[in-house]
């Protein structure tokens, strides 16, 4: 069990999302840096489903209550336990007692802490990712606040002495992650055609920056306005995470992880899977700009982006033989 | 894009991960029978690289696990087997059709716009009431919030525009008409639309073998009851109300 001591900006528990039910209008949820979240499960030989904790811009204070192990991954926000700055991207024995304490993101947006065995919350429409708008999911169904004790299944003690008594260390590569790529690669959408040359001209020209108006649900960027040739009456459809809306406003909106399940705005374009991490990892002021792929090369992109995962969990689980 | 019979449809990716399937581009009962057409045969199917799917007005939103398709491009393979399936079946077979009655207790403290929904439209309140519980609807799809049905169906008679100035709180449950829409909350929100009535039914509940009180495809009949029986019902069924 761990304790908040202090729960930071907005601290949820997140899995890899609640899928099967947007048809009932049940978002999807889950973590909105995806591979950050899988990663950290890998850490400590977890399934990669696990829930985690998702910490946005400025961390936690935590206090454990028995020995484990835990993982932290994504941006980096000075993590210290009892003091002691710790590192990101590898396997960590904490103690009963221990204080870890995080500061302000410097380096992307989000941060995830597994723990290993996974966090015990109840799962919901066969999910533990907290959707804080319709109050279920995660724990109690809101952002996790100061008090709050969450459990987790059983620790393994040999995994723990094992982890406490590495020798040599280790951490995934930095090069590989967090993303800090400045170009989203997108697949254009099924209105883009119905907007005018310079807005689709503009729309990869130019930089788009993130505005203090975004949140779980989505970024509001500003940039080049963006117009349609005429008017259009839209029929509302399906949109998923990385579907980029044009209101009539004309500044794009990058929908995410809690997205709503049908939208009525013309998408101009679709952010590629493996660039979700490279997105969710920017916070408000944050400079990007698209660039064009195709569907195929997004896909090709996608495997390989497995292998490398697969690559990972591999080493991770040489280090623990 | 032509297949089977004369059946028209396209299909275009939603990036790499999904695909759109359109039928039309007019809200139509008509059309919509070929989303509810499709969503049937995945039903009856389930191919393996489907994640689920999104039915709309017009659309099916196709979500696919590119990994789980062997092929070297997962996005053609989605597109021939979506091909495959709307051209073996003809078109247009019998299509489930429930229809849910919806109690609702007409104006009053539930419904606090009826009387400006009467006057915009030249009618009594009755009129109102009996216009809107005598319609046939149908429910295209769920969305903006768990088990908000966006209906078809109700007649242009008692159609009238959203507030000027939206409230911050709709009370669950509200029936509401914004434009030529009806609609019912299911949970509380802040909205913009002309309160006519409250039902005692939950439509959503955090309940996975049947979550939502409508799905997509359903017939809708309002039903008016008084505000005695609405109390009753409402105290019957405890209501899931936030």
């Amino acid at each position: 069990m761990l304790t908040i001591v202090k729960p930071g900006l907005l601290t949820t528990i997140q899995d890899l999302g609640r899928y099967g039910w947007q048809k009932y209008g049940i978002v999807v949820s889950g973590a909105m840096d995806p591979i950050a979240h899988r990663l950290a499960n890998i850490l400590v030989m977890n399934d990669e489903n696990c829930p985690t904790l998702e910490m946005t811009l400025v961390g936690a204070t935590l206090r454990f209550e028995e020995n484990t192990v835990i993982a932290l991954t994504g941006a980096d926000m000075s993590p210290r336990l009892n003091g002691r700055r710790i590192p990101i991207g590898t396997a960590i024995a904490v103690e009963k007692g221990d204080v870890l304490e995080f500061g302000i993101a410097e380096d992307g947006c989000r941060t995830y802490l597994a723990v290993h065995g996974g966090f015990d919350v109840p799962r919901v429409f066969k999910s533990s990712s907290t959707y804080l708008r319709a109050g279920f999911g995660g724990f109690k169904g809101r952002t996790l606040e100061k008090g709050d004790r969450i459990k987790w299944k059983k620790t393994d003690s040999t995994f723990f002495q094992k982890v406490k008594n590495m020798r040599r260390r280790w951490a995934i590569s930095r090069y590989f992650y967090p993303p800090r790529s400045r170009t989203v690669r997108v697949m254009k959408g099924r209105q883009f055609q119905l907007f005018t040359k310079e807005s689709q001209q503009a729309f990869f020209r130019e930089p788009f920056t993130v505005t203090s108006d975004s949140d779980r649900m989505g970024y509001r960027l500003t940039g080049p306005t963006l117009s349609l040739t005429k008017k259009f009456e839209m029929i509302s459809e399906g949109v998923a995470f990385g579907s980029i809306q044009v209101p009539a406003s004309g500044d794009p909106i990058v929908l995410l992880a809690d997205r709503q399940t049908v939208g009525g705005y013309p998408k101009i374009a679709q952010i590629a899977t493996v660039d979700f991490s490279t997105i969710a990892q920017k916070k408000p002021g944050d400079e990007i700009t698209f660039s064009e792929i195709t569907v195929e090369e997004a896909q090709m992109l996608i495997r390989r982006l497995e292998t490398e995962m697969r690559l990972i969990k591999a080493s991770v689980r040489l280090q623990f033989r | 894009m032509l297949g089977g019979f004369s059946l028209h449809y396209r299909i275009e990716p939603l990036g790499d991960s999904a695909v759109i399937v359109e039928f039309g581009t007019e809200i139509d009962e008509s059309i919509y029978r070929h989303v509810q057409q499709l969503i049937q045969l995945f039903e009856e199917t389930k191919p393996k690289w489907l994640i689920e799917y999104v039915p709309a007005y017009t659309t099916v939103t196709v979500f696919y696990d590119p990994l789980s398709i062997r092929t070297e491009f997962p996005y053609a393979y989605v597109r021939q087997e979506i091909d495959a399936l709307l051209s073996t079946k003809k078109i247009a077979q019998k299509i489930r059709a429930k229809t849910v009655d919806i109690p609702v207790c007409y104006g009053g403290e539930f419904g606090p716009d009826l009387a400006y929904v009467a006057k915009y439209n030249g009618l009594t309140e009755e009129e109102v009431v009996d216009i809107h519980s005598s319609g046939d609807y149908l429910v295209y799809m769920l969305g903006f919030a768990p088990g908000f049905p966006y209906i078809g169906g109700m007649s242009p008679k008692i159609a009238t525009p959203r507030r000027k100035t939206p409230r911050l709180k709709i009370p669950a449950r509200s029936v509401g008409i914004a434009g030529h829409q009806t609609g019912i909350y299911p949970i509380e929100t802040p909205g913009g639309w002309q309160l006519i009535g409250k039902t005692p039914l939950p439509l959503f509940n955090v309940n996975e073998n049947r979550p939502t009180l409508l799905q997509p495809g359903d017939r809708i009949r309002f039903i008016p009851i008084s505000a005695e029986q609405f109390r009753e019902m409402e105290e019957r069924l405890h209501a899931y109300d936030r």
